[in-house]
């Protein structure tokens, strides 16, 4: 099959705007007659449903948590960017995009991209209109810090909540169209699988949580802003019930699933503490705006932190990468800590971690500016280890964090199942092989917001024409009987061992052979570990209660039972991607001084692949690069 | 370290509750709250029982889930952390913790510790934002806000929405997460515009979903995980009544 993105004609400047000259238009009557389901309240389906409403279509919303207001969005810390070059330092959307381009290892597409980055700055003025309390100078102006990975400042943040602000002004204009009748929310709802009836997808089986109730909804669209999944590792920054299991079950029927293997690793998360633990709390990339990174020069130095002078301290990230020091993007700061502790130099009980330390910025700039900056930081780094990091430097560790990698979308953000969408984190798009900090915010609510209640026009236009679906047609029958049916099974096994236990196997294999640095033998012994694990899942997991209420056991079960097979194919897209792009390091592809090697004339593709009755089927949507040169990223 | 939970079990929302004892060894103290009931659900599992209904989602004290009653405390000993921010270096060894969902009319029991919180939803759809279009929005510095106002405009709108507020207030009011949002939109001149509609309707509201009247014991401000300061309501009740003459 081939793989058509529908690039627009033209310059990549002119590429939206071309779009949207030629898409279709659909007359506000004929609106109301379509329905459009949005599946995830993150930023990006927040902000699609409440924005398709405002246009007049039918919309009928879903998250898993008890409120939209939860979606993980609501965590993100340190910023969003914007090319507004507010600070006069030199910004463009040009330099965004190329920014953006070369942070992801030339991985993605330019006119992508491009486009992520011309939508930055109207994306901005939408949100301050919502009511988000964007950082101020005293004048009133917007402020703006640096994130990884640009010499530039376009960064803009509320404190350190800047994800929960823009969540929150998504969730009341969500809330505004719950009110007027336009939208439909359902809370505490997952969907189970999607309906695909002749070819286009027509609606899903979801199941409420309380009642555990399995429902079904139709609709002449449904977008999946379901967020990311590198839950997939247990370990991560993300919450708990973050799942890959909608866009899974989305693939399993046809939709094809790109790069998912190109998984950010965080430098700067909390390090692991015990067994039990559940998740690693992420501390924001903007402390590395004043925060440096070191580990003593000596190995297992007994002494603490402070008392070790500072020609005895290694700035390892300022050591190898001088111009961009602290701010290298994420892929670099976290392999270069992955190799010092690796090499014997990690601190902290378990030596997993290395210091962040505010010394010389409190120093320089006083305490009272960096408790303005970073206060809730702080005073959270505090509740979870009981250390004063004012006091002494804070001890970090690189985390699971982001998934780059998604459903495969074309220019429209549409899968390959046609009426099918997935916006925000679960698709692949605009951020190749890592993504640049604060990048992310961006490109959820861009999807949401603007791009996709143009695009899905188009789609909708053709479908006026259609049959109308109902949840009576025999596809939706079927569906909901198949979802029945693997919720039965998961009960039925009754083995030993929880769905926990499970997790945690699946996680350390994946942590271990498909994160930071990768290689082949290691992918080839991961395959096989998984595929074992996937069987004694399906002959010695024990969920108890049953499917007829409300039952975390087995909502926790059935998410675990995709992120195996999710597993797999993570490490099949590693394994055939025999070179170093990104956060996809690959020891055998490296250079003499351990820095990525890219191989453009082989693997400047992105790898799309097909489900096949549990197989997968790789194929290949070539990057074309017309606008830039692809040249080696360096950060020295 | 060993603990017992005595835990609020109840099966659904019409079913009668008690509490139940769980005596619980290895565990350490670097362990969070909600990570010890974790591992007590996969005892139960082992034994099979069902698991102990929870809620959590971020485990970060950002996203609002969360939230227990904790030996009389509403997110346990600590003054402005989340339950998912404790830990239990926080206890003894040996120690009993008593643990209860929410309690307030307005938010009635699921499950065991579950509550269902939806009347907090209801009064942000009644008026908590700006009705502004996408696409419709003026170039962001056209507007210059105050570094003052926006901060303060920050420290409302932080709330989680947990409902801690109104869990530890005897009269059950949810003054504190009404008020907080109100301040938040009705300080930005972005807000003004429906600033008096907005205190009217989300009052109104807070009374629809049952919810008592605040009577300034402070309760809530000392359990709210992001300290929010009972001053909004004073502010909440000025602007109330600005309306209400205004119109
Ligand atoms: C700790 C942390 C900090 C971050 N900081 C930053 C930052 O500073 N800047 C930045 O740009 N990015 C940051 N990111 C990344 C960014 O926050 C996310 O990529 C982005 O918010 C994702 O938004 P989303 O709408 O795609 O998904 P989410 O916000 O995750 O929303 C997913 C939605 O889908 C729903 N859902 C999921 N599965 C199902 C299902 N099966 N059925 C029904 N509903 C379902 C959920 O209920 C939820 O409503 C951070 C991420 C993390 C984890
Ligand atoms: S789990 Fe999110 S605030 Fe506690």
């Amino acid at each position: 099959m081939i793989l058509d993105a529908k690039i627009p004609e033209g310059p990549l400047e002119d590429k939206w705007r071309n779009y949207q000259m030629h898409s279709q238009l659909i007359n506000p009557a004929n609106k109301k007659k379509l329905q459009v389901i949005v599946v995830g309240s993150g930023l990006s389906g927040a902000g699609a449903a409440a924005t398709l409403a405002e246009l007049g279509y039918e919309v009928q919303c879903f998250c898993y948590q008890d409120s939209a207001r939860r979606a993980h969005s609501v965590a993100a810390q340190g910023g969003i960017n914007a090319a507004k070059n507010y600070q006069h330092d030199g910004d463009s959307v040009w330099r965004m995009f190329y920014d953006t381009l070369k942070g992801g290892d030339f991985r993605s597409r330019e006119a992508n991209t491009y486009r992520l980055a011309e939508l930055s700055a109207p994306l901005i003025d939408h949100f301050t209109q919502q009511g988000v309390p964007f950082a101020r100078e005293y004048g009133g102006v917007l402020v703006n810090r640096s994130f990884g990975g640009v010499q530039v400042q376009r960064t803009f943040y509320a404190r350190g909540q800047t994800g929960q602000q823009l969540l929150l002004a998504a969730y009341s204009q969500l809330s505004k169209m719950v009110r007027s009748k336009k939208v439909r929310m359902f809370p505490r709802h997952e969907m189970l699988d999607l309906v695909v009836v002749d070819g286009k997808a027509k609606g899903i089986i979801a199941r409420d949580l309380v009642s555990g109730e399995l429902k079904r909804f139709a609709a002449d669209a449904v977008v999946l802003a379901t967020g990311g999944y590198a839950r997939v590792f247990r370990l991560s920054t993300l919450a708990i019930g973050c799942n890959g299991s909608a866009i899974w079950k989305a693939h399993k029927r046809g939709a094809f699933f790109a790069a998912p293997s190109f998984t950010q690793i965080h430098p700067t998360a909390l390090p692991q503490s015990s067994e039990a633990q559940s998740k690693l709390t992420l501390m924001s990339e903007s402390l590395r705006n004043d925060g440096r990174i070191w580990v003593p020069l000596q190995k297992d130095d007994p002494r603490v932190a402070n008392d070790i002078p500072e020609e005895e301290r290694d700035y390892y990230l300022e050591r190898r990468y001088p111009s961009f020091g602290n701010l290298a993007p994420r892929d670099i700061a976290s392999r270069a800590a992955k190799e010092r502790i690796d090499a014997g130099f990690g601190v902290g009980r378990l030596k997993n971690a290395v210091y962040l330390d505010f010394r010389s910025a409190i120093a320089n700039f006083g305490q009272a500016t960096i408790k303005d900056r970073y206060g809730n930081l702080f005073a959270m780094y505090k509740k979870i280890t009981g250390i004063d990091a004012y006091q002494e430097p804070m001890q970090i560790s690189p985390a699971a964090h982001f998934s780059m990698g998604g459903l495969w979308v074309d220019y429209e953000l549409m899968t390959t199942i046609p009426g099918l969408y997935a916006i925000g984190e679960c698709n692949f798009s605009d951020h190749g092989a890592n993504r640049l900090g604060a990048n992310s915010l961006l490109q959820a609510s861009v999807d949401g917001y603007f791009i996709l209640p143009n695009t899905i026009n188009n789609y909708l236009a053709a479908a006026l024409k259609d049959e109308p679906v109902t949840v009576d047609h025999p596809a939706f029958q079927e569906v909901e009987a198949e979802a029945r049916l693997h919720i039965e099974r998961v009960l039925a096994v009754q083995g030993t061992k929880t769905v926990d236990h499970f997790h945690r196997e699946l996680g350390k294999t994946m942590w271990q052979e498909c994160a930071m640095s990768r290689n082949q033998a290691g992918l080839e012994k991961a395959l096989k570990a998984i595929k074992e694990l996937r069987t004694t899942f399906w002959s010695e997991v024990k969920v108890t209660g049953n499917s007829d209420e409300l039952n975390t056991e087995l909502e926790k079960a059935l998410r675990l039972a995709d992120f195996i097979e999710l597993g797999i194919l993570m490490c099949t897209d590693a394994l055939q991607r025999e070179e170093s792009c990104g956060a996809h390091f690959r020891e055998e592809f490296q250079t003499a001084d351990g820095e990525a090697m890219r191989m453009d004339e082989q693997f400047a593709y992105v790898s799309a692949w097909a489900y096949q009755q549990g197989d997968f089927q790789l194929h290949k949507e070539k990057l074309d690069f017309e606008f830039v040169t692809p040249s080696v990223r360096s950060y020295k | 370290m060993q603990l017992t939970f005595r835990i609020w079990r109840q099966e659904q929302a019409q079913a009668k509750g008690s509490f139940k004892d769980y005596k619980v060894g290895e565990l350490t103290e670097d362990m969070s709250f909600l990570e010890a009931l974790d591992h007590l659900n996969e005892i139960l599992v082992l034994q099979d029982e069902s698991v102990i209904a929870f809620e959590y989602d971020c485990r970060e004290g950002i996203c609002g889930q969360c939230g227990v009653f904790i030996n009389g405390r509403a997110h346990g000993p600590h003054s402005n952390i989340s339950t998912c921010q404790l830990h239990l270096r926080s206890f003894k060894d040996g120690d009993t913790i008593v643990v209860e969902p929410w309690r307030a009319k307005a938010f009635p029991i699921i499950k065991d510790l579950i509550v269902d919180r939806s009347a907090f939803d209801r009064i942000i759809e009644n008026g908590a934002y700006i009705s502004a279009k996408t696409g419709t929005a003026p170039e962001a510095n056209a507007i210059l806000i105050g570094k003052a106002i926006a901060d303060r405009a920050m420290d409302a709108a932080a709330c989680i929405g947990c409902g801690a507020c109104v869990a530890t207030c005897k009269n059950s009011s949810a003054a504190l997460f009404t008020a907080a949002k109100i301040n938040h939109l009705n300080s930005l001149p972005q807000g003004k515009l429906e600033a008096h509609q907005r205190v009217l309707d989300m009052t109104t509201q807070m009374e629809v979903e049952g919810f008592g009247h605040c009577s300034f014991t402070g309760a809530c401000e000392v359990e709210c995980p992001e300290g929010i300061s009972i001053t909004n309501i004073a502010e909440m009740n000025a602007r109330l009544f600005k309306a209400q003459i205004l119109g």
